[in-house]
């Protein structure tokens, strides 16, 4: 029993921190009133471009700053045309997504099968031999370990900083914070700059951290999911760690029930994760407090 | 004279250089110009199911200097590979590999449209007139691969992350579960399912699921073995692959062995069938006895008198003398499956949708 709790615990961290990065991501867009579902096409070019650079420098660090790059140079494509071009952010995020998934196919072909060692593992010295948690918690990578605190600064610069203020007025409110003095797109760029590069993490941590492989497709509809996880923790990034933990930790729980050989169903098995969300999404659906930003999904046409 | 001997001296090497010229000429115009086509569901250089088929073609290429061949990868199953099949005829090919199980509907269409063209599906279980399917029957091989981790293994746990609880999968892992128990009497093989044939970051979790649970061996059955065999390696686990030899590189501490489908020799005669018109329908199964079926280098994980062991079982499998799924055998909820004396055909593994005793895992 001991070694199925350090197991779920153990994967529900590994399959939650792409996940959460994700999460973030889609999470700052929609605070500045931009849903995107062109994510999962922003984490599949963070992945590419994160393990062939693994592979053509042999360095991780190298790979996740490139992949963090890629993301964001990818997702500006998204910016252009929805706050420069005003086009519609469903059907361009939905364009980017399959450009997304193509363009990584492209540049990945010539690299499957490609051998990397990806992210290292770095137990935390003294914490590891902690019983039970020790393992769990401190023998992960960098990725591992920065996804909790990148979400707890995330939720800082929301709201304790000028700029995050403006921003959720961008979400909730353009014209009114273009009144304030603030300029709506500019504030949105910045917020899918910074998208950019957290999806592009996410998408880094599945093919270079976790996987260490790269196959086309490999995100598996992770970005759709985060989408999901965004109204789950109600918009905002700390809940955001609770749902991707939980998440995560419904993959890892079905996984390691069957490891086990508890005689469930796989097919039942791996409907968890989804159950669970229904169910929590069912439970937690009545309070209306903390709802989307007002704005999300209108374009800002500026105030003529 | 002199000029005579020179004459002569010139003769030789000249009548030698034409000779050889036509002997070149002659193996270069065996099924010179023929155009053979084949399509992938994946990437040619997954180390696992389409590696192996890419490169069977590239064997039957060397065999055949003179064939030309029409390649595409990452084709989706349905609209798009009949599209891709018809372009393909347009283009004048006149034998169609149609490499993945969901091409047959497809190919089967496209066949009807083309009779002079042939087509070749592996693991089909439907033909057309002009269209042939091949497959090598696996549960040997597993129950071969099955003894050498039932004697490398310390835990005597043995895993397999699998892709879906169809009925050849199920039969793999019983063959495979069978041959430890027939080594290792407490061996027993736990299954994961994780429902789809590629997610490489849950295939990661899943086999860290197992050997959470004190696995020390892991097998797979999705499309590309690499992250499992690599997982293994990494916490010090040994590993089975699948598909193509290519996954050895990826573990080379705790290689146990490797199935692996080597088309070259088969696709090389399906050339020559058709470039001579000696073409027929047929349903081919092979087994270990073909040239198609191969098993990996055992690594060194595998004592050498187990190597004598799974080899001599081997050849008895070859010669016909011992069955896999021989009775009695009782399934893992205690039902009777196979009477003593009785044996499940290995041409029936399409029923088998039953996990043996010692599995732990759900076949449904």
């Amino acid at each position: 029993m001991l070694g199925l709790a350090r197991g779920l615990l153990s994967g529900a961290i590994v399959s939650g921190t792409p996940l959460l990065y994700a999460t973030l991501a889609e999470l700052i867009s929609e605070r500045a009133g931009i849903v995107n579902l062109g994510l999962e096409g922003v984490m599949l070019v963070g992945a590419v471009v994160g393990f062939v650079t693994c592979v053509a420098t042999g360095s991780a660090t190298l790979a996740v700053a490139a992949a963090a790059l890629a993301g964001a140079l990818f997702n500006m494509i998204f910016a252009f045309l929805v706050i420069s071009r005003r086009a519609n952010p469903l059907a361009t995020g939905l364009a980017l997504m399959f450009c997304g998934v193509g363009l990584s196919a492209l540049l990945g072909a010539p690299y499957v099968g490609s051998q990397i060692s990806g992210l290292p593992e770095i137990p935390v010295p003294v914490l590891t031999d902690l019983p039970l948690v020790g393992p769990a918690l401190f023998a992960h990578d960098a990725l591992v370990y920065l996804a909790a605190p990148v979400a707890t600064l995330l939720w800082w610069v929301l709201f304790f900083t000028r700029w995050g203020l403006s921003l959720r007025a961008v979400g909730e409110n353009p014209v009114a914070a273009f009144a304030a003095g603030r300029s709506p797109h500019r504030l949105q760029y910045q917020a899918l700059v910074v998208a950019g590069i957290l999806g592009g993490l996410a998408g880094a941590h599945l093919s270079v951290g976790v996987a260490k492989a790269w196959a086309e497709w490999m995100t598996a509809g992770r970005g759709f999911i985060a989408v999901a996880l965004v109204i789950f923790s109600k918009w905002h990034p700390l809940r955001a760690i609770a749902g991707a933990l939980l998440f995560g930790g419904a993959i890892s729980l079905q996984l390691q029930m069957q490891a086990l050989g508890v005689p469930i169903s796989a097919f039942l098995l791996d409907m968890l994760p989804y159950v669970l969300s229904l169910v929590v999404l069912a439970v937690w659906g009545g309070a209306r407090r903390h709802a989307a930003p007002a704005s999300l999904g209108r374009v800002f046409r500026g105030t003529e | 004279m002199p000029l005579t001997l020179i004459r002569t001296a010139w003769t030789l090497p000249s009548v030698l250089l034409a000779l050889m010229v036509v002997l070149v000429a002659g193996s270069a115009a065996e099924a010179q110009g023929l155009k053979v086509g084949i399509l992938h569901i994946g990437s040619m250089a997954d180390g696992g199911y389409n590696q192996a088929h890419a490169e069977g073609i590239q064997a039957m290429k060397r065999n055949l200097p003179g064939v030309e061949v029409i390649e595409v990868e990452n084709v989706p199953e349905g609209a798009d590979a009949e599209r891709v099949m018809e372009n393909m005829a347009k283009q004048g090919a006149k034998l169609i590999v149609a490499a993945s199980f969901g091409y047959l509907e497809p190919a089967l269409r496209v066949a009807a449209k083309y009779p002079d063209v042939k087509f070749f599906h592996p693991g089909g279980y439907k033909r057309a007139p002009n269209l042939t399917t091949y497959w090598a029957s696996t549960p040997e091989a597993f129950y071969l691969m099955g003894m050498a981790a039932g004697r490398a293994t310390k835990t005597n746990k043995l895993g397999y992350v699998v892709a879906l609880p169809i009925s050849f999968f199920l039969a793999n892992i019983n063959a495979f579960e069978l041959g430890a128990r027939a080594v290792n009497p407490k061996a027993e093989t736990r299954v994961v399912f994780t429902g789809t044939f590629l997610d490489p970051a849950k295939e990661a979790t899943a086999a860290n699921a197992l050997l959470d649970q004190g696995v020390d061996v892991l097998g797979v059955i999705v499309d590309s073995p690499i992250t499992v065999v690599q997982t293994a390696e990494k916490r010090n686990a040994y590993s089975i692959g699948y598909h193509s030899l290519g996954a050895q590189k990826f573990a080379p501490k705790g290689w146990i062995g490797g199935i692996a489908f080597t088309w070259g020799n088969l696709y090389t005669r399906f050339a020559r069938q058709v470039a001579d018109g000696a073409f027929k329908s047929e349903n081919i199964l092979g087994g270990l006895a073909d040239d198609y079926l191969t098993l990996a280098p055992f690594g060194a994980a595998v004592p050498a008198d187990a190597v004598a062991l799974v080899n001599a079982k081997k050849q008895e499998f070859i010669a016909g003398t011992t069955q896999v799924f021989a009775g009695p055998l009782k399934d893992n909820r205690g039902m009777e499956r196979v009477k003593a004396g009785a044996a499940f055909p290995l041409t029936d593994l399409g029923k088998m949708d039953w996990l043996v005793e010692g599995v732990i895992g759900q076949s449904r």
